[in-house]
């Protein structure tokens, strides 16, 4: 343990550097003076006196946006731990699996059909649109021979992820404008554009929940290591277990895309770098994922705004352009094993 | 004693114990009250329901009808984690593909003790040790569990079983996989634990050294008592299918079975 503090010091000092660079990097880059000035004048109103420009650029765009990259990635990365530890499957994460899928489909539903009148966020949707893929999969995965096979599972949730997107394509050709057409398909793509504070009060509490829900479960998720039997002998009462924490990363998953759409593999990136880091304990592999997330897409936030000057990628391009490769290593490392 | 008592008395035992699975019996009206200390052996042929009964036995499956009662309260109003303290079931072919290193295998076996805030403490620690040692896998404990042979595994898993501190232990074939001085030296240790034992055996003459036998065929059980007076030659016919007589080992003079084909 005494060894691992000042590498979780290590690791919140790069989270908070990645912050600032977040802040400072972009169209208008800023000196981290400014950027600074400005956090201390809104936290403890230090009263230097600066650009009426720049402040707003740094307070109301981008320190939010690099809140919510951060919220994101540590909810989706640890969404990806949960649904590798309790399907055993190494290839288990939100996005192949379906689930964000099915968010954006909840979401698109509820923001342009106005389902659920007002019952329904957006998020609200998104949830019960990750619920039901994530239900549909399953029941294809078992349908399709066995739920254990690792590629039954993933082919499921292709098939989910296809039924799903065609489903929200469906929807927006049939109802939104133009404008709104455009707007929706580059959000799906993952958008952190279009972010404010509201949305940090969102994605940062429901992050955190669920990292806190997958820490006080750290030991049945660790007892799930030879299987659903095994964590039952071991005293971890399976099913409601799973319920729980499935239920939990459909809810960190759905809140996240209705916040900056579908965004890609930081659930398959982070967890397996950090198991070949740490090994395979959920005690330090969670917060570690967590932070490894919120730093990752950062990160590819920053890429996704500077990569193309003048132009900016959707990060959810930034992450597959990475996650897809490692997917495939993946794959490859995993030659012959069932 | 009256046969009340002895069923009260029994740390694990099962009343008209049945599973039936899309539309077949697999097992049916199983009554067995395992005795405090023995090792009681299962045996059967393929497919006669032995796993079937432990599952049930160690509640992972719920039966179709009858009851489990573990140490006299009825299985199915227990909570798992109260289970888990009590019963220990190490299964045939538990994998990972995880790189978890054996230490931490066979620390898992300390879940059902721990709480959320609880953390890992001396006594769990020298407990895993202990159960480590007791299962003869001590020198294993720093390697990871992929690279371990079959033998090695099943060492590991029952070492995990010994580590949760049960009162009863069940096994599902543990001399799978293993070579002959491993199965030997395993059944010995296992017979030598504290706990009360119920093994799933493959080798009939492995099984002569359990105190008692418990025949399963077709999902029924047909025989239970001291493993001379359940494997007689009628019922190695009738419910294996091989003729077999007793010789006696001129070294120890201990009875060994021979088969043949009928």
């Amino acid at each position: 343990m005494n060894r691992l503090l000042p590498l979780g010091a290590v690791a919140l000092l790069a989270l908070l550097a990645a912050l600032l660079a977040g802040i400072a990097i972009g169209e208008t880059r800023l000196s981290f003076e400014v950027v600074a000035q400005v956090l201390a004048n809104h936290l403890w109103q230090a009263g230097h006196v600066l650009d009426p420009i720049d402040a707003g650029i740094i307070w109301n765009y981008r320190l939010p946006r690099t809140l919510v990259a951060a919220a994101c990635g540590a909810g989706l990365a640890t969404c990806g731990v949960i649904l590798q530890a309790l399907l055993r499957n190494p290839l288990a994460e939100p996005y192949l699996l379906g689930l964000s899928a099915g968010a954006s489909t909840g979401a698109v539903a509820v923001g342009l059909l106005g389902l659920g009148g007002t019952l329904l966020s957006l998020s609200g949707g998104a949830f019960v649109g990750a619920l039901a893929a994530f239900a549909l999969v399953l029941l294809l995965a078992r349908a399709s021979g066995s739920s254990h096979n690792n590629a039954q599972v993933i082919l499921a949730g292709i098939a989910g992820s296809q039924l799903f997107n065609a489903l929200t394509a469906f929807l927006i050709t049939k109802s939104a404008t133009a404008e709104q057409a455009r707007g929706i398909m580059f959000w799906l793509l993952g958008n952190l554009s279009g972010v404010r504070w509201p949305s940090v009060w969102l994605a940062l509490p429901v992050a955190l929940l669920g990292l806190v829900v997958c820490l006080w479960h750290r030991r049945a998720l660790d007892a799930f290591t030879f299987g659903a039997d095994s964590a039952a002998s071991l005293g971890v009462p399976v099913r409601r277990t799973q319920l729980l924490l499935i239920s939990c990363a459909a809810l960190v998953t759905a809140v996240m895309v209705s916040i900056v759409g579908a965004i890609g593999f930081v659930g398959l990136v982070i967890p397996h770098a950090l198991r070949l880091l740490l090994g395979p304990g959920h005690s330090r592999l969670l917060p570690a994922s967590a932070l490894g997330g919120a730093l990752f897409l950062i990160v590819a936030d920053i890429l996704s705004r500077t990569l193309i000057s003048g132009q900016v990628i959707p990060v959810g391009v930034v992450t597959a352009l990475i996650g897809a490769p490692v997917f495939a290593l993946i794959l490859i490392s995993r030659r012959g094993r069932p | 004693m009256t046969l009340l008592h002895t069923i009260v008395s029994a740390p694990l035992a099962c009343q008209g114990l049945s599973l039936r699975l899309s539309g077949r019996e697999v097992l049916q009206g199983i009554d067995l009250a395992v005795k405090a200390g023995e090792t009681l052996g299962i045996v059967g042929p393929n497919g006669s329901g032995k796993s079937t009964l432990l599952k049930l036995l160690a509640g992972l499956r719920t039966p179709s009808s009858g009851s489990v009662e573990l140490l006299g309260e009825p299985l199915a109003k227990l909570p798992r984690r109260r289970v888990a303290q009590l019963l220990a079931l190490v299964e045939q072919q538990a994998d990972t593909q995880d790189s978890i290193s054996v230490y931490d295998a066979v620390a898992l076996g300390r879940t059902p003790w721990l709480s959320a805030l609880a953390p890992f403490s001396k006594a769990d620690r020298a407990i895993v040790e202990q159960a480590l040692a007791d299962a003869d896998a001590s020198h294993l404990a720093a390697r990871i569990w992929r690279e371990l042979s079959g033998g090695e595994r099943q060492r590991v898993h029952i070492a995990r079983a010994l580590a949760q501190r049960p009162q009863l232990l069940l096994l599902d074939e543990p001399t799978n996989h293993l070579d002959i001085q491993h199965q030997l030296s395993l059944l010995h240790q296992v017979q030598a634990l504290p706990v009360t034992t119920l093994v799933a055996l493959h080798d009939l003459n492995q099984a002569l050294t359990c105190d008692r036998l418990a025949v399963l065929d077709k999902g029924r059980l047909v025989a239970l008592g001291t493993p001379e007076a359940v494997l007689s030659p009628e019922r190695l016919l009738s419910t294996f299918g091989v003729q077999a007589h007793y010789l006696t080992d001129p070294f120890d003079g201990a009875r060994i079975l021979r088969f043949r084909a009928p």
